[in-house]
């Protein structure tokens, strides 16, 4: 993993891997849709409301993976102190904040129409709501520390102590008595869905994570850039010296 | 296919507000995020080629 420490090294590779990602985005986002909004069927009980979870779905999935990443970068930005793990925790912060707002707003527009109301304070909308602050506390946190080491050292902690929440989630629709059903996909059992359904939201999802592994190394670029703004190898960047 | 005319898709069984909502709210969010990076890397590029420039005036200058 040291070999990508080098960060001109991972520059490069970030450029080469970014418009694959790129493209398969783009790909699967149009199989996704079309799968979703023209092939699968309508909910008997939820009728065309149902297609609100081709994105809600996907986005609350992403939101909880890329909290796991943020906290897998944060550990070994801790233990190992590999001089890329707390760049990419940055990098990915704010893709997890976008991802649990658009969970919350989704999953508002159609607890409308079929719960009656916008908003309830039940275990797994609560505890995805905490995960929303988790990510603004991680980006207002390290942009409050002007010492970028400090200031990586103290969201690294804040993000090991949150993963304590992405458990909760999970679980709260079994722990606790919500109003929030439980999980349709499982890996264990037959999903109890259509397979159109289910393969209109699983390559939602896909196409949920090359969006973020593209926006995550393309912000991870422009960090890198900032940080290492003084080093000669950024000076002699094609893009800087012409 | 489900749908039989382009004005039934768009009203979606009555919910067209909370399904084209969600969707919009996607889109939006996730392109803006787009935006946002490309500009924060467009920022830094301009101020290390302004740095390089300034370098280059400075070395003819003594």
């Amino acid at each position: 993993m040291h070999r990508f420490a080098n960060p001109a090294r991972f520059l490069r590779l970030a450029d080469a891997i970014l418009p694959w990602c790129a493209g398969a985005t783009l790909i699967l986002l149009v199989a996704g849709l079309y799968l979703g909004l023209f092939v699968a069927p309508a909910d008997y009980q939820q009728g065309e409301s149902v297609r609100i979870m081709y994105v809600h779905v996907p986005a609350a999935w992403m939101a909880m993976f890329v909290y796991g990443c943020l906290a897998l970068a944060s550990a070994v930005a801790l233990i190992w102190r590999h001089p890329l793990a707390d760049l990419a925790a940055q990098a990915a912060s704010p893709i997890g904040a976008c991802f649990t707002f658009i969970a919350l707003v989704t999953g508002s527009l159609w607890g409308k129409p079929m719960w009656g109301t916008w908003w309830v304070w039940d275990a797994r909308l609560t505890s995805e709501l905490i995960l929303l602050f988790l990510y603004l506390g991680f980006i207002a946190l390290q942009a409050a520390i002007d010492d970028p080491r400090r200031a990586d050292k103290a969201g690294a902690i804040l993000a090991l102590v949150g993963v304590v929440n992405v458990p909760i989630i999970y679980f709260s629709v079994y722990w606790w008595n919500t109003l929030h059903q439980g999980s349709s996909v499982s890996m264990t059992r037959a999903p109890s869905m259509a397979q159109t359904m289910l393969w209109g939201m699983l390559l939602m999802a896909l196409c949920f994570w090359m969006y973020s592994i593209a926006m995550a190394l393309k912000r991870l670029r422009a960090i890198i850039l900032e940080r290492e703004a003084h080093a000669e190898w950024v000076r002699q960047l094609p893009e800087v010296s012409k | 296919m489900n749908w039989h005319s382009s004005a039934e898709f768009f009203a979606m069984g009555g919910y067209a507000l909370y399904v084209w909502g969600s969707f919009g709210v996607c889109l939006v969010a996730l392109a803006m995020e787009l935006v946002l990076v490309g500009r924060r890397q467009q920022a830094i590029l301009q101020s290390l080629r302004r740095q390089a420039q300034a370098e280059k005036f400075d070395e003819e200058a003594s």
